[in-house]
């Protein structure tokens, strides 16, 4: 069960045990989680704006193809076919390496995330046993994308926007590592695949334990400082356009500027993914009747919904509150958790 | 504020979190106010002043005696009129003269209705549409035939206009 890839387990034509035919299996499989992914971010903003569109009493695209579906699909033709436009004074080399490295980051944590397609099929193009740091690792990268654009573009407004991006990503960072620590204390396992399909036998029932009811207080960290570590609102700070025009976005243009949004989306769809993952048991049927690939879809989506829900709701907040939060609360509770946990775990074992 | 503020009052800003959060919750299941434009439109009240026309009498004859008050009158000189006279085998209107061109560029209209006030005889009247863009400056310079009574409908055979771009 340990194979890198895992999409039909009976192998008749002997793909898998052919190395060939095993690394022809792996490149499919990452051109297809490629597309499947970058449909699933033009239907996440699609559905961010229908939301936000709700919310705000108005019905959103709904012109371009059914219920405004192909919205999209016209937005990303218009930005691809624009100017490729580079301010004098750039650095030309990082101007155009930063949206590289956010899009490369991003597409990079999904590597290790594990979908269910069933109950008992399970794909993933990396089972690594040090799954969940290989996602922070490569999360933490679009640091360097968003300080290396803001300080590229040879602009005030979009150093600051880069500088705030790199300040709040690391104070943060702190936090979302340490809310997951006791979510490893309790599985005893790093991998992706075992925390989402951790079992209890709790007397009548048996099976896998969506273990938000464990750990609701590593949950609330985790999805605070992961809204911080997406630059979301109401942490959106480095792109503030009120105070900083765009922030490091500022310069950008085209599919430049595609690329830093593609990456934002990636990485909260990402994150989402690892909070279903992590706290919801991620495919495994909590809805009961719907197959394993759309459980986990679903619980995504729910997920993505209390984004878009933050931030219709919440304004930004401001930059001293935004530090006080991160490292005078969350970095202190995280802590706490960490401790509690330990010792509660040390109790019942 | 002072600096223990945010600590102390922890709970009372996750209340207040709560209240948000079910206010935009809630929000999103009211009726929307939006108007999908070109199937929906907004009702107009009944002296809303659009596009114009230039009405007749019930025998036929048109009611404009081009006397050029309209024109006279207009705060942006959209309005052009050249009268000329009518004769027993070319009746057109009841009085002695009658417009022989009548432009209006809608381009320059302000739909103020000053023409429609000054009127003696109540021919040039402001409609109710006002769905006017066109896609050259020419074609917004409407013609006696466009704006006269029965509505030929949007282009009839367009007669030339004596102005180009004023």
């Amino acid at each position: 069960m340990r194979s890198t890839v895992f999409l039909v387990p009976p192998d008749p034509f002997g793909v898998y045990s052919n190395p060939i035919g095993h690394w022809l299996v792996v490149v499919i499989a990452m051109v297809m989680l490629v597309f499947v992914l970058l449909t699933a971010t033009a239907y996440t903003v699609y559905y961010e704006r229908r939301v936000l569109g709700f919310i705000q009493n108005r019905p959103g695209p709904n012109r371009v193809g059914p219920l405004g579906l192909l919205q999209l699909a016209a937005d990303g033709l218009k930005i691809a076919f624009k100017e490729s436009f580079a301010p004098v004074g750039v650095d030309p080399l990082l101007y155009v390496l930063a949206p590289g490295i956010i899009v490369v980051a991003a597409f990079l944590s999904w590597a290790v995330i594990p979908i269910g397609l069933s109950d008992s099929f399970t794909y993933w193009i990396a089972n690594l046993n040090i799954g969940i740091l290989f996602v922070f690792a490569v999360g933490s990268m679009s640091a360097y994308a968003t300080l290396l654009g803001g300080w590229s573009s040879n602009n005030k407004y979009s150093l600051l926007g880069g500088l705030r991006a790199a300040a709040q990503l690391i104070s943060y960072e702190m936090a979302l590592g340490l809310s997951l620590v006791p979510i490893f204390m309790i599985t005893g396992s790093l991998r992706l695949q075992d925390i989402a399909s951790y079992s209890v036998q709790l007397g009548p029932y048996h099976g896998p334990l969506p273990l938000i009811v464990v750990a609701p207080v590593s949950f609330v960290i985790y999805f605070i400082s992961a809204v911080a570590e997406t630059n979301r609102t109401p942490f959106d700070l480095p792109e503030a356009e009120q105070e900083l025009i765009g922030g490091y976005l500022t310069e950008y243009s085209g599919l430049k500027f595609l690329c830093f949004y593609l990456g934002e989306y990636i990485n909260m769809i990402t994150t989402s993914a690892l909070a279903v993952l992590i706290f919801f048991a991620g495919w495994h049927p909590t809805f009961g009747f719907l197959p394993a690939i759309l459980t986990f879809a679903v619980k995504v989506v729910l997920v993505l919904f209390i984004y878009i829900w933050l931030r219709a709701t919440l304004p930004r907040l401001r930059y001293d509150m935004l530090m006080r939060l991160g490292w005078k609360f969350l970095l202190p509770l995280a802590i706490a958790n960490v401790v509690v946990t330990a010792v509660i775990v040390v109790a019942v074992s | 504020m002072n600096e223990k503020t945010g600590e102390q009052n922890v709970l009372r800003d996750v209340a207040a979190l709560g209240v948000g959060l079910r206010t935009t919750l809630r929000e999103m299941f009211q009726p929307q106010v939006t108007l999908s434009y070109p199937e929906e439109k907004k009702p107009r009240s009944a002296r809303y002043r659009g596009r114009h026309y230039l009405r007749r009498y019930d025998n036929g004859l048109e009611r404009c005696i081009g006397c050029e008050l309209c024109a006279a009158n207009c705060p942006v000189g959209c309005i052009l009129v050249i009268a000329a006279e009518n004769s027993e085998e070319h009746r057109v209107s009841p009085g002695e003269r009658y417009a022989k061109v009548y432009e209006i560029n809608m381009l320059r209209c302000i739909f103020c209705g000053y023409c429609e006030e000054a009127c003696p005889v109540q021919a040039i009247v402001l409609g109710p549409e006002y769905e006017l863009s066109e896609v050259s400056r020419e074609r917004s310079i409407y013609t006696k035939p466009m704006l006269l009574e029965p509505d030929p409908g949007p282009h009839p055979d367009q007669q030339e206009p004596i102005r180009v771009g004023g």
